[in-house]
Formats: C-alpha cells, sequence, structure tokens
C-alpha cells in the first residue's frame, strides 16, 4: 500500500477532531504496540489497532474512515489497561466511528437484521450495538 | 440490612434466572431488596465521546431515583448497568460543569444530582457488606466436585479506575465459588472479550471467540463457566449453537450466572434458577454432582 505524507494532513481537521472527541494526544502513543498484542479482535482487523493510533497522527483520513476495524472493536477496554503511555486506545476508535456516524452514515440497518437476528437476541445486545453502530 | 436495587432491562427477560436467583439468596442471607421505582434503561454502553453529554442522561436519572428513594447506594447485577451507571457517576462527579449541565437538562426533576450516590454490583455487596466468612456459614448445599470456571468478560474490571477487583487478575468469583464449596479453574481467557455487541450483526466473530473461551475452560477441566453479564451469557451460552456449526468436535458446556451457583448452595429452590432459559441446559451436569 502507498502511504502519502503531507503536512497537509498531519493538520488536517479530522486529526483535531479524532483529538477533541476522544479527549486523548495522539502524539503521545510511541508505536510500542502492547494495544495489539492485547486487542483480542485483531485477527478480524485489518488496521491493527496501534496502526490506527499511527494513521491518525498522520492524518491518513480516508484510510480510518473506510477501515474494517472501527466496526470489530468492541470496546473491551484491554487496550486502554495496558498502554504504558496512558492513551485510550477504544476513545479514538469511537470518535472515528462518531464522525462518521454524525453524518448518518450508520453501519448497521436495524430494518436489514431478519427476524431471527433480531428475535434471538435480547435487549441488552440489540441497544448496545444500535447505541455503538447508528446515530 | 435494606439495599435499593437497579434491575435494567434484560434481567427483566432474557435474564430472568439472574434476578430470580439472585432475589432468592439475598432472602436467604437476610438481606431486604427494595427495587428502584420508576427505574429506566442505562443505555448499556458508556458513551466516550467527550462532547456526549445527552447520553449519561439516562444513567444519571437513576442516580436520582435513587436519592428519591432515601438511598445512598445502589446495588446492580448486570455487568453492563455496573459499568454505565458507576462510569456516568465518576464522568459528572469528576467534572461539575457537566454535571450542571446534566441537571439543567432535567429541569423537571424535583431534585438537582450532586454526585453522592455510590454505585455497586452485587459481588462487592457480598464481599465487603455480607462477607464471604458468613456466606460460608449459610451453606447449605456445598458444591463438591463442581469445577468452575469464572468468567469476568470486560466490564465489571475495566477500566481499572471502576473495576471491583485486579483489572488483569480478578479472583472475586474464584473467592466465592470457594467459600461456596466449589473447585475453581484457573483459565488464562477470564478477562478476554465475548464480543460483545457484535453478536447482533457479526455473530461468527462471537462463535467464534466464545470457542476459544470455552475451549480454554474446558482445558482447565471445568463443568461449567460462571457468567455476571447477561451480554456474556447470551454469547456464550447461546452462541453455542453456532460455535458447534463451525466446530462440529465442540462440547457444550452449560453458563451458569454466579448467582445461581450462589442460589443452590443455599438451597434456593429450582424455580428461581429458571433453567428453561438457557440453551446448553445445566441440568445434567447438576445432577451428576447431587446438586439438584
Ligand atoms: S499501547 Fe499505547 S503507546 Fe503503545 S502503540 Fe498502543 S497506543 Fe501507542
Ligand atoms: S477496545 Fe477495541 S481495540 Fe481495544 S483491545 Fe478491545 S477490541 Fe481491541
Amino acid at each position: 500500500m502507498r502511504i502519502n505524507l503531507s503536512k497537509r494532513n498531519i493538520k488536517d481537521p479530522f486529526v483535531v477532531k479524532v483529538e477533541e472527541l476522544s479527549g486523548q494526544n495522539l502524539l503521545a502513543c510511541y508505536q510500542c504496540g502492547k494495544c495489539s498484542a492485547g486487542c483480542p479482535a485483531v485477527s478480524e482487523m485489518d488496521i491493527l489497532p496501534n496502526q490506527i493510533i499511527r494513521y491518525a497522527q498522520l492524518g491518513l483520513k480516508n484510510e480510518l474512515l473506510q477501515s474494517k476495524s472501527i466496526w470489530i472493536c468492541a470496546s473491551c477496554f484491554t487496550c486502554n489497561a495496558r498502554c504504558p503511555k496512558g492513551i485510550n486506545i477504544a476513545e479514538i476508535i469511537e470518535a472515528i466511528r462518531q464522525i462518521l456516524l454524525r453524518k448518518r452514515e450508520d453501519h448497521v440497518n436495524l430494518n436489514k437484521l431478519s427476524d431471527a437476528e433480531k428475535g434471538d437476541v435480547p435487549p441488552i445486545a440489540i441497544i448496545s450495538n444500535l447505541r455503538k453502530f447508528t446515530s | 440490612m435494606k439495599i435499593s436495587y437497579y434491575p435494567g432491562c434484560t434481567l427483566k427477560n432474557n435474564a430472568k434466572n439472574f434476578e430470580d436467583s439472585t432475589l432468592c439468596s439475598l432472602k436467604k442471607l437476610g438481606i431486604e431488596v427494595e427495587e428502584l421505582p420508576r427505574w429506566n434503561c442505562c443505555g448499556t454502553v458508556f458513551s466516550l465521546a467527550t462532547d456526549d453529554l445527552i447520553h449519561h442522561v439516562a444513567p444519571i436519572r437513576n442516580l436520582i431515583r435513587t436519592k428519591e428513594s432515601n438511598s445512598e447506594k445502589i446495588m446492580t447485577l448486570c455487568a453492563m448497568c455496573f459499568n454505565t451507571l458507576k462510569r456516568a457517576n465518576e464522568r459528572v462527579k469528576a467534572d461539575p460543569e457537566s454535571l450542571e449541565k446534566i441537571n439543567d437538562f432535567m429541569y423537571l426533576e424535583k431534585i438537582n444530582y450532586e454526585g453522592d450516590v455510590k454505585v455497586l454490583h452485587l459481588l462487592e455487596i457480598l464481599r465487603d457488606e455480607v462477607k464471604f466468612e458468613n456466606i460460608a456459614k449459610k451453606v447449605v448445599k456445598p458444591l463438591k466436585n463442581l469445577k468452575v470456571a469464572n468468567y469476568y468478560g470486560c466490564l465489571l474490571v475495566r477500566p481499572k479506575e471502576i473495576g471491583l477487583d485486579d483489572v488483569e487478575n480478578p479472583t472475586i468469583l474464584e473467592n466465592l465459588t470457594t467459600v461456596l464449596g466449589a473447585d475453581p479453574a484457573d483459565f488464562p481467557f477470564k478477562t478476554e472479550c465475548c464480543a460483545s455487541y457484535q453478536t447482533v450483526d457479526k455473530p461468527e466473530i462471537v462463535a467464534e471467540r466464545a470457542f476459544q473461551i470455552l475451549t480454554s475452560a474446558q482445558s482447565q477441566g471445568a463443568d461449567v463457566v460462571a457468567v455476571s453479564c447477561p451480554l456474556c451469557a447470551f454469547n456464550l451460552d447461546h452462541r453455542q449453537k453456532e460455535t458447534v456449526k463451525k466446530y462440529p468436535e465442540f462440547k457444550n458446556i452449560p453458563i451458569l450466572y454466579f448467582s445461581q451457583i450462589l442460589a443452590i448452595a443455599l438451597s434456593c429452590p429450582e424455580e428461581s434458577l429458571r433453567f428453561d432459559l438457557h440453551f446448553v441446559d445445566p441440568k445434567p451436569i447438576l445432577k451428576e454432582k447431587g446438586l439438584i
């Protein structure tokens, strides 16, 4: 994959927004990889948690907004608990999801789920899923 | 001792086994439980975005209800409710400006919330108030030979600031099951996420995670897995249907709420265990061990 690095990207309002919504300082991350090492979801992810932070530092907005990983993260907070720099990675991933959801780009459409899919699961699953994946 | 209780939505339907077994156990332990009047859904997940105050209104409103019932603390059962209520509480306590906005938003409420309610999980009440040594004295049916893998999942222990035990190696459930006479099985997946809400639109991920977590418990000789969250319970129990499809050699293992295990030891009637709500029937193994 080719990655274009530019000052313009790094200063993109997207980066500011991610920092604002997550309350995190992206540049605090020194890429040790501990977050990805403990993440139970990495086998399903296209961009690993430490890479998400790196991409965000570099302002690689489109790659992040199109990544599968932001919808795979289950907010289990293992990464947050282990980051030696005290960075809340789950909050950064939430911020990226929020940027899309606030444009009404929902990830889940309840109407498209089959009755079996909806009927089987308890309310706690439906409510949390919709809270995370719809606007 | 009397305690205010916040059930949350799922305890009233899919997780009725969690609620009934808890209420029976607490009665046997001499604790009076009062369900919060007019409680509402907590929203299930704590809102992570810094500017999103509106989603803290639901949990905080329940804390107002707690105050209205003249109580300073509220007991939760569901790990997700516990996490959401406690984090929202800590959030507003640390940020008076947000608290003021949330109070303004709820201007129709008769009282202002001041951050003065304590959110507790049932396990904390059992450990710190009833105390495990007193529970030991009330055990009627020791769970001899029952090997229990205690599964914490995420939200009882993370984030560290609100967790009820060590963030990486919690032992509260092991300590409780030991007091009940059971044999806890240590397994490395006890705080590994079950994939949570992914169960709605990506059930295959959950089925895979259930396979990893449960086979790890089985490799340590577990007869059953104990849980404390209705979403973990659904994912680890009901999703075994999908797990078996993917891994035909997988052998089903029953999932129980820790409160059901407690209720068995305290000799609660079988109606309070509500085994009809389980996918994998726990009765055969419990009968084999002479526990029901
Ligand atoms: S654990 Fe923290 S410092 Fe290390 S790569 Fe992840 S976010 Fe960066
Ligand atoms: S919160 Fe998300 S990124 Fe972090 S460990 Fe859990 S699943 Fe992985």
